[in-house]
């Protein structure tokens, strides 16, 4: 591990590393919306458990603000935007709608999981930035599969959910990358992610209302009525 | 060298006894835990005593291999625990006899046996069993080969007794991420290959959804006692290779700790057994059983786990 002198925190930050990973594959492969949505709150819970762990290895301030912000935003205002506008019908709907089967999905996450590390291994040897190792090509991971989710999945709700975990990615990445820049971003974020979830909340909510259906393959062709 | 003989024996036996007591806490458990009295935890013993005081009919259109499969499924277990750490934490005498991989081969030649021998019976249910038995096999073996091939690359060697040290030496070993992803994998393996909740019901008595089970429906008498067993010893088996090889290899004799330490390390182990057990009867109680074609879903989620598991530990060199 990266750094000698906190090889507790190293350990552990490297453990929440492994779930946040987990967490990214599942938002790839679950069924259900409703699981998809708490499988998003448990990575954004870990994204800010990293945050924190390297905020007291590094006594950086900012790490805390940005690991409170993520638990004020992502694991509590975004579901609960979410849960508020999308009709409870959409979560309870069981088969969502793929573009590719679940084993196709998953092993083409796999590939994607290479392909991060392969990207991440020059730059981790380049810089000499303790807990990189860990955070920076798991981050990039997380990022490429949410990346991935959006193109896999054909519900509006489950797509939305893969971009935030593209912003889970990046910041899971960025913490231990700049541990004092990613405030400023966080801050914009928190106001920004929002926004969006509401946005894409209340148009899923409207299309729902009138197709009955939330799934965003329809939606291909303009018509005119 | 005499007493590592007797020790490594003392580990079959402990095997060969408290296999049957592993399963009825499982059992007694699960029970308890739909609010239910439950079985006695040493009823799978009775079973056993009772089935082998039976009579063994055999149908007279079933071949050599039909009586044969119950001894070689009894005996495929028994030689695996001469060759895993079971209770010591230094190499006994049988250890450098075979590695994990032959471990794993001794296996499966049981299950190869038993799965030749229902479709020998020409039973309709034995057949459909054994051929999804075979399915959640060759799906559950990429997973096995990948598991067993990054643990020994990080522990350099295929014998247990060396890789089992690997992970708690810094304590900050435990952690690494590809250590959790190929526990998660691993555990994941156990519930397919055992016929455990989300892939197979175990105390489930219809044949036509029966996976693991269906295979020793024509068995009676002592050949079904010897199914029985070999059944849950395989279980015990593989319980001991992921809490002692992968997960948590405390509580084992030191080394010239003698007789004294591995009668000690005897109720440490099963103490972690029964702690593992609850962990399971946990998620048995808490998931629903997989539609059959999901389990190729499952069995995926358990292959990229410990594909990512591999290259975490790769590229961290």
């Amino acid at each position: 591990m990266s750094s000698p002198e906190f090889p507790i925190i190293a350990a552990l930050d490297a453990l929440t590393g492994a779930l946040f990973l987990l967490t990214a594959l599942g938002v790839v492969a679950t069924r259900q919306v409703l699981a998809s949505l708490q499988l998003f709150i448990l990575q954004s819970l870990l994204l800010s458990t990293s945050a924190f762990l390297l905020g007291i290895a590094t006594r950086s301030i900012h790490l805390f603000a940005v690991a409170g912000i993520t638990i004020a935003t992502k694991t509590l205002l975004i579901p609960w935007l979410l849960r508020y506008t999308v009709s409870d019908e959409v979560y309870r709907t069981r088969e969502v709608g793929r573009v590719l089967n679940i084993p196709i999905s998953l092993l083409l996450s796999a590939v994607l999981v290479v392909v991060a590390y392969a990207i991440a291994s020059p730059i981790m040897n380049a810089v000499e930035v303790p807990f990189a190792r860990v955070n920076l090509p798991l981050g990039l991971a997380a990022m490429f599969l949410g990346a991935f989710t959006v193109a896999v999945r054909r519900e509006a709700v489950p797509q939305l959910l893969g971009l935030l975990a593209v912003e889970n990615g990046v910041f899971f990445a960025g913490v231990a990358i700049v541990p004092n820049l990613p405030v400023i971003a966080e801050l914009a974020a928190a106001v920004d992610v929002p926004v969006v979830a509401l946005v894409v909340g209340l148009l899923t909510r409207q299309i729902h209302r009138r197709l009955g259906t939330t799934s965003v393959g329809h939606l291909s062709a303009l018509r005119e009525h | 060298m005499l007493e590592r003989i007797v020790y490594n024996l003392v580990q079959v036996l402990v095997v060969v006894a408290f296999a049957p007591l592993i399963e009825g806490v499982v059992n007694r458990l699960k029970e308890n835990l739909q609010s239910k009295a439950g079985p006695n935890i040493f009823q799978p013993y009775r079973d056993i005593w009772k089935l082998l005081h039976k009579d063994e009919i055999v149908s007279d259109q079933s071949s050599w291999v039909f009586r044969a499969a119950p001894y070689l499924a009894f005996a495929a277990p028994i030689f695996v625990a001469l060759l895993i750490p079971v209770l010591t934490r230094y190499p006994l005498f049988f250890a450098f006899m075979g590695d994990m991989l032959g471990g794993g081969f001794v296996l499966a030649l049981g299950g190869f046996f038993a799965t030749l021998a229902a479709v020998d019976t020409a039973n309709p249910y034995g057949p459909m069993g054994a051929s999804r038995t075979r399915m959640v096999g060759f799906l559950a073996e990429p997973v096995f080969i990948v598991v067993f091939l990054t643990v020994s690359f990080v522990a350099g060697s295929t014998i247990p007794y060396i890789v089992q040290t690997k992970w708690i030496a810094p304590i900050s070993n435990f952690f690494e991420p590809s250590h959790v992803l190929l526990m998660i994998a691993f555990l994941m393996l156990i519930l397919a290959e055992d016929g455990r909740i989300p892939v197979d019901s175990p105390s489930g008595q219809f044949e036509l959804a029966m996976i693991d089970r269906s295979k020793s429906l024509e068995y009676s008498g002592r050949g079904a006692a010897l199914m029985k067993w070999a059944g849950v010893m395989k279980f015990f088996v593989l319980i001991t290779i992921f809490l002692n090889v992968l997960v948590t290899p405390w509580g084992l004799a030191p080394e010239g700790s003698g007789g004294l330490g591995v009668a000690i390390a005897i109720p440490l182990v099963l103490l972690k057994v029964f702690a593992f057990v609850l962990v399971l009867v946990f998620i048995e109680s808490s998931l629903a059983k997989l539609r059959l074609f999901r389990i190729t879903e499952f069995l995926g989620a358990a292959f990229v786990t410990s594909v990512v598991a591999m290259i975490t530990r790769l590229s961290d060199i």
